[in-house]
């Protein structure tokens, strides 16, 4: 593979389309990069001597006599600890005006981890967030989106739980990343201090939609290197996903395969479930988390992206304005994280899971009082008293700006339960009533 | 079947995993090959062949082969390995033993043996020389774990033999030959206690397959009381993401009485295998006090791993399942999700560029979905001994909406509908099953019927009838207080609906977190549904509506603590005397 030495040149392209190039040649592997006229591609058919180029920049341009190489190899990352701290487009090359880093080259989207090597997840990610912490708990090993609305600061939620996650490193994927927001992310990162535990992999809007295909892959491969070969708690942040998916139904539409739902191709749920599933505790103490972004469009989520991101990862967060309280608020009723009765009540107060419930419960029956009152009803003494509590609930456990620890989530559900409604009313074990019940306050 | 000369042959094409190999040789549809990428071996399996070009399917990924790349053909379908050892593995898609694998990581190509050959196991013998066998026949057993494995006369072999030798009792290698068998011509075939079959076949060592009729008891109360599933019966679990379809079958696997517990994890989370790996080894068997290990398989083929080796994982499953029911076991068979086998078929009739179906699923789905739940059921061996396979698989309907291939295919043929439904699950109602649009084939079966009256009790049917009505008119009549408004409606309204929250709370929603309230033997769901339908039928007395809510909200509370208490334990019992001081307050003169 070292041998860069006598590159055969071809120079006869035999089709070009918008997004690929064929060409005849020999001795070609599948998957394997090549550069037409200086631009990047991959081999994504093999028909005989005809090769098919996928050029991830577009084909604007290419003449049928452009240069082609190929490398040998499929997509590469250097990896080692000079990564932190460092700025890379798609391709892994560094855009921060810094050396190239010097490492051991490896092969994206490589192997997945054999499951029984896998350990189950266990550490509980504190956030602060009550609406993440108390209803929807995070868990290292864990992969999560947030789905949101555009308009909807989740770029802000996502660094704020990233700073607040204690990883050893956090590796940034931002695709389709506007100018400015990729800006935050580095303002914010460096403000905290935290720009050396930082490894960033950016296709912004400026750059071609397709090389965004490359970025997940890029920043996984960085993550598996410092989970796996260092043994550090890693958190990844891929952000839009959205906009990963619309790249894929890019390329195969001019590839001309027959779209399924929403025109995404047949295989996006194992293309995200790829991504996704890198996802991992290893036994010897390193971890891989990924927290994305999933954009939606109207708060759809059964367009074929968040439907088939919602099959793949182990939860969503939800994020909805709450217009009661004038918040954005983590939505108890859509968002879900499944991973977390493997800590809750167990790294949490014994009284975790039961008050998390019970919470949810009631501020459902507050939305419907809501429904009766918008339909024109009279509100019951109980409907009027839950509609109370869904308030306060709003404000001091589910809005973002939130930030205390979890027992004292846990009290402040006790004291709303008291306030509000009858030991019956709220349901809960009588051992935690016993307990936790704030009586004199009644 | 087998080939005198092995076929050979040449990459000549690659997109993806489908790859074209010309050959120079016969193959046939379904054949086995490996291509030699490197010094690594690919299994693929032969899905179409044009002239003398077969278009092979490779259950890994293709990175870095070249045309060119040399190819072997196997001469035979793909086939599981069937013998004492299985019980407890951890197997990927193609049978694959996950746990002698080196690395953290899957490496292309590394195939382990299924079975150990070499193990060694305790023979006894069960027929004699000179009996006549056809395939299935037993010979002997052997102690795996805690079952008598059948030794078997292998299910290829057609037609009539005789038992010309049998070793005798003692210990043998699985590898050794343990009978000889003669057929009539004086051929003389010799059996070990492994023996290999085609997945996409059955095994058909059976001589009927009459209709099941015996309650397969689960624990949960949804199932069991409502919708109850049988031995040898089928069912499939269909909901959107998040509704509770893999939790829904863990607890299944936990509780359900069967011999055998069977899991296809296809296509899903790694992290939900795990799971498994760690809690079964620790968890014991109610029934049995054994490991809950000693009576699970799991075929792993998560959703990071090679997609067509997906469509394999299910049939892998059904194929040991169909080999330990010819044994005479009853074996529980769950694949999560069979959504994504489909998708599977999908994508690579995609890329063969064959005219689509509905949601571009290939047009044959719904007849390979049929044949797959047709494999399951109850039989009666050869030996008049029964055995069944109970088959419950998950549906993952894209946007949650049953109106797609998959679930509409699945609908016609599984007996069991278990719709979770979205608004159960946002509202924690657990587990989301919808009380109103499942249901189970099996209460309309006659068997079945006197089977439930003779096992449970005479009135159970009714009673669950009675049940099911209740839930019905407390629905209506919610619906007419949210059109008419509280007090738009007689106050019986509100109490029709609030009888209905208590059979919801109690018998339906079951906490599948909880020690106790997770797993409810038949006894007791007897006795709480019997209390349930008593206090539904205590007539109440209110001067308001809003009287109604507080009373039903207490006495539900009451009933969900017996719930979290031992049965008949004294907190229960406290409980139950609370409970009915309760009712006595409201109850009409
Ligand atoms: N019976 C139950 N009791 C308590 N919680 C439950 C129950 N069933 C489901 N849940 C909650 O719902 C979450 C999602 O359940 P589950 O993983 O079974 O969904 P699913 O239908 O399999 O989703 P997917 O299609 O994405 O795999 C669980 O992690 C748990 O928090
Ligand atoms: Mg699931």
């Amino acid at each position: 593979m070292e041998t860069i030495a006598f590159k055969k040149i071809y120079t006869k392209l035999t089709q070009i389309t918008k997004a690929t190039c064929t060409l005849q040649a020999s001795g070609i592997g599948y998957d394997e990069m090549a550069e037409v006229n200086g631009r990047l591609a991959q081999v994504v058919k093999i028909n005989g001597d005809n090769i098919t180029l996928q050029i991830f920049s577009g084909t604007e341009g290419i003449p049928t006599n452009a240069e082609v190489t190929f490398l040998g190899r499929p997509p590469m990352l250097k990896v080692g600890e000079d990564l932190a701290g460092r700025f890379f487009n798609a391709y892994g090359q560094p855009i921060d005006g810094g050396p190239e880093v010097e490492g051991e080259e490896r092969e994206i989207g490589g192997p997945s981890v054999n499951p029984v090597r896998r350990l189950q997840p266990s550490d509980l990610i504190p956030t602060g967030i009550a609406g993440i912490d108390l209803n929807n708990t995070l868990v290292t090993g864990q992969k999560i989106p947030f789905f949101a609305d555009p308009d909807q600061p989740f770029n802000q939620v996502m660094a704020m739980v990233a700073l607040r996650a204690k990883a050893d490193k956090i590796i940034l994927g931002g695709m389709g990343l506007t100018n400015d927001d990729y800006l935050y992310y580095k303002n914010v990162f460096d403000n905290a201090g935290a720009l050396d535990r930082i490894i960033s992999f950016v296709n912004t809007t400026e750059n071609p939609p397709v090389e965004r295909l490359l970025v997940p892959d890029m920043a996984l491969t960085a993550a598996e290197y410092f989970a796996y070969d260092k043994k550090e708690t890693v958190l990844v942040l891929l952000t839009d996903m959205t906009l990963y998916a619309d790249a894929l139904s890019i390329v195969s539409n001019r590839m001309d395969q027959i779209p399924s739902k929403d025109s995404m191709p047949g295989s996006l749920y194992s293309d995200l479930a790829k991504i996704y599933e890198k996802a991992v505790q290893f036994p010897d103490g390193g971890s891989i988390t990924i927290i994305a972004v999933t954009t939606l469009s109207g708060g759809d989520i059964t367009h074929a992206i968040p439907d088939n991101t919602g099959y793949i990862t182990e939860g969503q967060l939800f994020l909805r304005r709450d217009s009661d309280i004038g918040k954005v608020i983590i939505d108890p009723f859509r968002s879900l994280s499944r991973l977390k009765q493997l800590v809750i009540g167990k790294q949490t107060r014994a009284d975790h899971p039961q008050v998390m419930n019970a919470a949810v419960r009631l501020y459902a029956d507050a939305a419907n009082a809501k429904t009766k009152l918008e339909n024109g009803f009279d509100l019951t003494a109980y409907d009027e008293r839950t509609m109370q509590f869904a308030r306060n609930y709003s404000q001091s456990l589910l809005a973002i700006d939130v930030n205390i620890d979890t027992t004292q989530m846990l009290d402040t559900a006790w004291n709303l339960f008291a306030r509000y409604f009858s030991k019956a009313e709220v349901g809960i074990k009588q051992e935690f009533v016993d307990l936790y019940w704030p009586e004199e306050k009644k | 079947m087998e080939k005198s000369k092995k076929t050979n042959g040449v990459v000549s094409g690659i997109i993806a995993n489908l790859v074209m190999v010309k050959a120079d040789g016969p193959v046939s549809q379904n054949e086995i090959c490996y291509i030699n990428l490197a010094g690594v071996k690919l299994m693929a399996e032969v899905i179409k062949v044009i002239g003398n070009i077969a278009y092979v399917q490779v259950f890994e990924s293709t990175r870095g082969l070249k045309v060119g790349d040399t190819v072997e053909f196997e001469g035979h379908m793909l086939e599981v390995t069937l013998g004492p050892g299985i019980l407890s593995k951890n197997y990927d898609g193609l049978q694959h033993d996950l746990d002698k694998m080196e690395g953290t990581f899957l490496r292309r190509g590394e195939y382990t043996e299924a079975i150990n050959s070499s193990d060694e196991w305790d023979f006894k013998p069960l027929a004699k020389v000179g009996d006549e066998v056809i395939a299935g026949s037993w010979l002997g057993e052997v102690k795996e774990s805690w079952i008598n494995h059948k030794i078997m006369v292998p299910f290829k072999m057609e037609g009539t033999y005789r038992v010309k030798w049998l070793a005798e009792a003692g210990s043998y290698a699985a590898s050794e030959t343990m009978a000889v068998l003669e057929d009539a011509n004086g051929r003389e075939y010799p059996v070990t206690m492994v023996q290999t079959y085609p997945v996409k076949l059955a095994i058909k060592a059976y001589t009927e397959k009459p209709r099941p009729f015996r309650l397969m008891e689960t624990g949960i109360r949804i199932i069991d009381t409502l919708n109850p599933i049988v031995e040898g019966g089928t069912g499939f679990i269909p909901g959107p993401f998040g509704s509770g379809k893999t939790v829904l079958q863990h607890a299944l696997s936990r509780q359900a009485d069967a011999d055998l517990i069977i899991i296809a994890a296809c296509g899903e989370r790694a992290n939900e295998v795990v799971e498994i790996f760690y809690e079964f080894p620790h968890l014991d068997d109610p029934r049995t006090g054994r490991k809950l290990m000693e009576r699970t398989t799991i075929i792993a083929n998560t959703s990071n791993m090679p997609v067509a080796a997906r469509e394999a994982s299910v049939y892998t499953a059904m194929t040991i399942g169909e080999y330990y029911r010819s044994m005479g076991l009853k074996v529980l068979l769950l694949a999560d999700s069979t959504s994504r086998w489909a998708q599977a078929l999908r994508e690579m009739s995609n890329r063969m560029e064959e005219l689509p179906g509905p949601d571009a699923f290939p047009m044959d789905l719904p007849a390979i979905i049929s044949n797959f739940y047709a494999r399951a059921g109850y039989v009666k061996l050869n030996n008049d001994a029964t055995g069944s396979i109970t088959f419950i698989g998950t549906v993952s309907p894209a946007g949650g909406n049953l109106k797609e291939p998959v679930t509409e295919s699945t609908k016609k043929v599984a007996r069991c509908f278990y719709a979770l439904s979205q608004q159960r699950a946002d509202s924690k109602r657990y587990p989301a099953v919808d009380p109103i649009d499942s249901y189970s084939k099996y209460l309309e079966y006659d068997e079945v019927k006197d089977y439930l009256s003779s096992h449970v009790s005479d009135e159970w049917i009714n009673k669950v009838e009675e049940a099911r009505n209740l839930l019905m008119r407390g629905k209506e009549a919610n619906e007419q207080i949210n059109i008419l408004g509280d007090d738009g409606v007689p106050v019986d309204y509100h109490i029709r609906f609030w009888r209905s929250e208590v059979i919801d709370f109690i018998i339906l929603q079951q906490d599948a977190f909880d020690k106790i309230d997770s797993s409810t033997p038949m006894k007791r769901q007897q006795y709480m549904l019997d209390l349930v339908l008593n206090i539904c039928n205590t007539p109440l007395e209110f001067d308001s509506f809003d009287e109604v809510n507080p009373f039903f909200k207490r006495v539900i509370n009451t009933l969900k603590q017996m719930n979290y208490s031992e049965f008949e334990s004294e907190a229960f019992n406290n409980f139950e005397k609370e409970l009915i001081a309760t009712l006595k307050e409201r109850k009409a003169a």
